[in-house]
């Protein structure tokens, strides 16, 4: 048999950039922040859904979102508390994910020639582009729903809701951007459940579940809107 | 079992003819400061029953023959138990998941018979920052025993052994923690982690130890050192995507990952923080 005798030189290795933030603290910020943003995002479906009462209905909705609270809270007050919660909320999911990626970047500078995947879901691999893309959707979609900047009818939230998926190719946009949304999801509260340390072996099949649950009701819940205006059902 | 005058060979003679070709591509570096490649080399004569290590063995006997550089590679027991072999094998670590079903394990355990006659596989080292190239597919894991020394173990006094029955552990913690120990230390969890992460390791340790009487003592200090350690040694953070789980040679389940989770937690709170 033939052996084959490897000297290891010490002293060669040069030491890698630390990294300054635990690992683990990142995932803890980036988990409770999602869980924030997932929670938003729940009452912000039941929200939308109220489209369905016609147009009266829904912008009153809207109004009350602004007066919550009054009088006992000034003007829209509780409104802006929600905003600089969900705005501090994405911004440190954000700085967690950038970091967590540089990270991962400065651990493997070198890639495999062949690299095959046995156990990541779709979901698991998109998280970073994914996220990206969400970023750049909300954007788009505050500009289109919230601001009527890119709206065509800036009447009302109700007109607006019409302008915007009356027309297919903006009604194809929210779809692959709210699909991409549940995969994060999907993958997302899976994550968090772990990094929360609240999983284990006999939970794991049950948080799994869970996740796609409340990924599939959520992509369902938001594309019930865009399809009804399209369709002309909510007009 | 009676020996014919050839050997117990005789009994398998029809299986004798069946060698089998192999293109390997193998990944050529003579050290970590020098770039490496991806180098193609025939074997005509592979037997099916050879371990992938003994491939890599008569691949090395051919080199040397024609005068060449041995391909260097880690191994050890040859039983897969010691965690010194281990290279990607076609893009996966130790080759797992390359058959759905087929049962886990380490690179000396692979058999070349999970292959076919004429293939072509890609054999490269682990890769990443925390694992520097030696030389071909022999890497230093030596950041490994610096995260294992940061607290993966026990204090205890030296002198007589205790008596065993002195501290009762329930089977179900110490089945739990004994799944947890069968951690050989590999590497295949960074390899194959798209962070190159070391958590599954780190998690295997503090899991094992934490579960037992024990382990107690030190439980917060272990798990914030042993995180600590391990960011220091340049590995990539967990985002929980089971590549680690599914490339283990033993299994070490995502279970562990979310206590080491719960432990960090529990010690941040308890004001342990880690030595710098």
């Amino acid at each position: 048999m033939l052996v084959v005798t490897v000297t290891t030189q010490s002293g060669q290795r040069r030491a890698p950039k630390a990294a300054k933030t635990s690992s683990v603290f990142k995932k803890v910020v980036m988990a409770v922040s999602g869980i924030i943003l997932v929670l938003y995002l729940i009452a912000h479906m039941i929200g939308n859904l109220k489209a369905f009462a016609g147009a009266e209905e829904f912008n009153h909705y809207s109004e009350w979102l602004r007066t919550i609270g009054n009088p006992a809270l000034p003007g829209a007050t509780a409104l802006w508390i929600i905003r600089i919660v969900l705005l501090v909320a994405v911004a440190a999911h954000i700085w967690a994910a950038v970091s967590l990626w540089r990270q991962a970047k400065r651990a493997r500078p070198q890639g495999y020639v062949t690299k095959k995947a046995n156990a990541q879901s779709y979901a698991s691999r998109t998280m970073r582009w994914g996220g990206v893309i969400i970023a750049a959707f909300v954007i788009w979609h505050l500009l289109d729903l919230t601001w009527g900047t890119v709206n065509s009818d800036d009447s009302s939230p109700f007109g607006r809701v019409i302008a915007s998926f009356s027309n297919p190719v903006s009604v194809a946009f929210y779809t692959i951007a709210v699909v991409l949304v549940g995969m994060h999801l999907r993958h997302g509260i899976w994550s968090a459940t772990q990094t929360l340390g609240q999983s284990n072996r006999r939970r794991e099949v049950t948080v799994n579940y869970a996740a796609t649950a409340i990924a599939t009701v959520l992509t369902l819940g938001f594309l019930l809107t865009p399809f009804a205006v399209l369709f002309g059902i909510i007009e | 079992m009676t020996m014919t005058e050839d050997g117990p060979r005789a009994a398998t003679a029809p299986h004798e003819e069946r060698t089998m070709r192999i293109t390997l591509r193998v990944w050529r570096q003579e050290n970590a400061a020098s770039p490496g490649k991806m180098v193609s080399y025939r074997l005509d004569d592979v037997s099916p029953d050879m371990s992938f290590l003994e491939m890599l063995d008569v691949l090395n006997e051919q080199l040397i023959m024609e005068g060449q550089d041995p391909v260097a590679f880690d191994h050890d027991c040859r039983e897969g138990i010691c965690g010194m072999c281990g290279v990607m094998i076609n893009g996966r670590a130790h080759g797992n998941g390359m058959h759905d079903g087929a049962v886990q394990t380490t690179t000396c355990q692979l058999h070349m018979r999970s292959f076919k006659d004429g293939d072509t596989i890609d054999v490269e080292p682990w890769r990443a920052t925390a694992f520097p190239v030696i030389k071909d597919l022999a890497v230093d894991r030596r950041a490994f025993d610096r995260i294992i020394q940061a607290g993966g173990y026990i204090s205890v006094p030296t002198g007589t052994a205790p008596e065993a029955h002195a501290t009762p552990v329930p089977k179900k913690d110490a089945d739990n923690a004994f799944d947890a120990a069968t951690c050989i230390g590999c590497g295949a969890c960074v390899a194959a982690c798209p962070n190159a992460s070391s958590m599954l390791f780190t998690a295997a340790k503090v899991t094992h130890l934490g579960l037992l009487p024990q382990g107690q003592p030190e439980r917060d200090d272990r798990v914030v050192n042993m995180v600590a350690q391990q960011d220091r040694e340049g590995f990539g953070g967990c985002t929980n995507i089971g590549e680690c789980s599914a490339a283990c040679p033993k299994g070490i389940s995502m279970e562990t990952i979310s206590r080491l989770n719960h432990d960090l937690l529990g010690a941040l709170r308890a004001g342990a923080r880690p030595k710098s």
